[in-house]
């Protein structure tokens, strides 16, 4: 009992402790003279810009910042602007506002938008063309989802159709498209990567963009260990479907934050989906359903399983899409592609490392393993041309 | 739990949150772009702006804007942006309280010509004027702050008249936290001209010189470095008058001033007499068929030149003020860092007469303004006729 108290009073001490300096800190501010003599730290992001009809335009505001911020004027190409707040004028930290502008924007150019704070201090962002943002309705809803399914589920499951092809496989070259895998995975994680350290430069400051993705890789990559970890203790191994499935998470996670980036820049005007960046989506993802067979091609899994696998994979896409087009999110794009970055990097860890290996193989890097993964990383480079 | 004295700030926030109730406005304006009435409402024209004939200007105005505005359902392209144009600018332009919020009455400035405490010291007269020069948060736009430096707490300086052969004193005293000089245009003795010496925070300094010759100059410090020290605000107008003066006319001082509130040698707001859109939601009262002589400078930074352009009338140019005879007959002038000129013109017709930079960047920056033209108003009404002596 005794020793209960102790460890409760020891355990507890220094969070007290750190309240008592909180508090008198707050109470007391010794740091106050450095504050009257600093300039105010401000700061905006526009995080989103939508032009939802002729002569309107509407600019999501975040305030990241350590101080609350007043946008006293609205500057449209070099010129002052009428505008309306959808609340007061001063943004407390975090704060979000909607600023409606009514604005003769023109079609096919580019615009720039500033916020002038009290201050004098401006934050600005660029529209490089501008465009009509389509109405979010059924019709939407409906070609995003058409276009997720052309360019994410179908292909994952037409590339699931190499199965009984890598079934029929020796050892040696099912390991050659096991490194093959990993390749594309390597290549996908790296894409991510990039992708997640751009839209996070568009995250406020406060909700730190490159420490969320940090977040979100080293989650993604310490859950599925974990996860993988408690199975492999109550199983006898590894299991190869376990495997695949977790490709198909990492890849539905990847997908589902380039989903959420298509349907934004879609809405946002800044994209045009044509049918030849559709076809190179589509190319691309179905190397991403070799992927997900090639570890269980040595097993019989169901049907079911398969395409339970390119859902998983897939359907992410069509989700993204929608809440992208719907209202889109810095904050949130970075931390699903984070997440999809770290899922790929532990499965294409794990192919590497447990299948590779435990192939009887006294080496990881033969030539032809690593003519695979070259290969992989050349597909994945290839495909990506046509989305450019 | 917040003992915390007034800040910096805290003042800042004060002065913005007048500009909150602004974006209420804007809705009712977007319900009824085309009402001519409510965007003369919204852009606070028919106020009383001091000059007195706001019922005319609401008129005036209204009819202008029913003529722009095609009778079609659906507007075009360019009648949205020609609709919005009347009014947006204008709201952008109403100041909490009718004028700046740092107390500065940019109406009070155009006609205020400031003698000095005139002394007679034997044969010479000799006009004094008391300058100190402070730093000071002052309101260049609706809501928008800048941390300038100024000659008695404004931006511009008092504007200095004196007749040509007179003496002026000025008792100089840095009360800012940076060295400052007055540099003079104009013909004086160099230790006179306010490069040399450069006078300290806390120091004093007289400068004495006669006024000559008579024409339109400017004063400004002359401390480095140079840009910095004259767009945070430390300039104004020194009007030399010739012997006898100038005929009587309504007179008033337009200086051309921008402000880097960002501070990237790039101005984000443009003006005439630093407070951006102001004469355009107060218009300038003026008398149909008056004499109307403006005295126009040019105190613009970072740009290389700024221009004045009159709508619905011509002007004579007088450059620099310095000969009787005009050097140009013309509706646009433009005018380099540092120039000057004396504009003379009569305004033929009652109503609103736009006037602003030609550029049309600084234009929709805040440069910009009416005249606003009333029959039979009395000399004293409006922009009083000044008369010399």
């Amino acid at each position: 009992m005794n020793d209960t108290v102790r460890r409760w009073t020891f355990g507890l001490l220094p969070l007290l402790l750190l309240g008592v300096m909180i508090t008198l800190f707050v109470r007391f501010e010794p740091m106050g003279f450095m504050e009257d003599t600093s300039p105010p730290v401000q700061e905006l992001t526009i995080d989103r810009i939508t032009f939802p009809g002729e002569g309107t335009v509407e600019l999501h505001v975040v305030n990241g910042g350590p101080e609350p911020v007043t946008v006293a004027q609205v500057m449209v190409d070099e010129a002052y602007w009428e505008h309306s707040i959808d609340g007061p004028r001063t943004i407390d930290r975090l704060g979000e506002r909607t600023i409606t502008i009514p604005y003769g924007w023109v079609a096919g150019e580019p615009h720039e938008f500033t916020l002038v704070a009290s201050t004098g201090v401006t934050f600005s962002r660029e529209v490089p063309v501008a465009a009509p943002t389509p109405e979010v309705n059924a019709q939407f809803l409906g070609a995003f989802a058409l276009l997720g399914v052309y360019a994410g589920v179908v292909p994952v499951l037409i590339g699931l159709l190499w199965f009984p092809y890598l079934r029929d496989l020796s050892r040696r070259w099912l390991n050659f498209f096991l490194s093959l895998t990993v390749g594309l995975l390597l290549y996908l994680a790296v894409d991510g990567l990039v992708e997640a350290f751009e839209v996070a430069e568009m995250v406020p400051g406060a909700y730190q963009g490159v420490g969320l993705l940090a977040l979100g890789v080293l989650g993604a990559v310490l859950a599925l260990r974990a996860a993988g970890a408690a199975q492999e203790s109550s199983d006898r191994g590894p299991s190869n479907l376990r495997l695949a499935y977790m490709i198909a998470l990492g890849i539905g996670l990847h997908n589902l934050g380039e989903g959420l980036a298509i349907g934004a820049a879609y809405t946002a005007g800044e994209l045009a989906l044509g049918s030849f960046l559709v076809i190179g989506f589509a190319a691309h993802n179905t190397t991403e359903g070799l992927a997900i067979v090639a570890p269980v091609a040595d097993d019989r899994p169901s049907l079911w399983h398969l395409a339970a696998m390119g859902a998983v994979a897939g359907l992410p896409t069509v989700a993204g899409t929608w809440i992208g087009g719907f209202s889109y999110s810095p904050v949130a794009t970075t931390l699903f592609l984070a997440l999809g970055v770290g899922a790929i990097l532990q499965v294409a860890w794990e192919i590497g490392t447990s299948t590779l290996r435990s192939a009887d193989q006294k080496v990881l890097v033969t030539p032809l393993n690593a003519a695979g993964l070259g290969l992989g990383l050349l597909v994945m480079y290839g495909t990506a041309i046509f989305m450019a | 739990m917040d003992p915390e004295p007034m800040s910096r700030r805290d003042w800042l926030k004060l002065g913005a949150t007048g500009v909150a109730g602004l974006s209420g406005a804007a809705v009712l304006r977007m319900a009824g772009r085309s009402e001519a009435a409510d965007a003369m409402e919204a852009a606070g024209v028919g106020q009383d702006a001091g000059y007195g004939g706001a019922d005319t200007v609401d008129a005036g105005l209204a009819e202008d804007r029913a003529r722009a505005t095609p009778p079609s359902e659906v507007p075009t392209q360019a009648d949205v942006r020609h609709s919005l144009e009347g009014t947006s600018q204008a709201r952008m332009g109403v100041y909490e309280g009718g004028k700046p919020g740092d107390g500065f009455d940019p109406r009070q400035y155009l006609t205020e010509f400031d003698g000095g405490e005139v002394v007679q010291e034997g044969e010479t007269t000799v006009h004094e004027y008391d300058f100190v020069a402070l730093d000071r948060e002052i309101e260049v736009a609706p809501g928008v702050w800048f941390p300038a430096w100024t000659y008695n707490g404004r931006v511009p300086g008092p504007t200095i008249r004196v007749p040509e052969g007179d003496v002026i004193r000025v008792n100089f005293q840095n009360a800012g936290s940076h060295p400052h000089t007055i540099h003079f245009h104009g013909i004086h003795a160099p230790e006179m001209d306010g490069v040399f010496p450069v006078v300290d925070p806390g120091e004093k300094f007289v400068y004495e010189f006669e006024a000559r010759p008579a024409g339109l100059h400017m004063y400004h410090c002359h401390a480095v470095p140079l840009k910095r020290h004259i767009h945070k605000g430390l300039y104004g107008t020194f009007i030399v008058d010739p012997p006898g003066g100038r005929e009587p006319a309504r007179e008033m001082v337009m200086l051309m001033n921008g402000f880097d509130t960002n501070f990237d040698a790039d101005n984000e707001v443009y003006a005439v007499n630093t407070a951006a859109f102001f004469y355009q939601s107060n218009p300038i009262t003026v008398g149909v068929g008056d004499p109307i002589r403006v005295y126009l400078l040019n105190l613009t930074e970072f740009d290389f030149v700024n221009s004045f352009h009159l709508h619905a009338a011509m002007f004579d140019v007088y450059r620099t003020g310095t000969k009787p005879e005009p050097d140009e007959f013309t509706d646009t002038i433009l005018m380099c860092q540092g120039e000057r000129h004396i504009l003379e013109f009569e305004l033929e017709n009652p109503g609103l007469h736009m006037f602003h930079a030609h550029q049309s960047e600084f234009a929709e920056l805040g440069w910009m303004g009416f005249f606003d033209a009333v029959p039979e108003l009395a000399a004293d009404e409006g922009v009083p006729v000044y008369r010399y002596g």
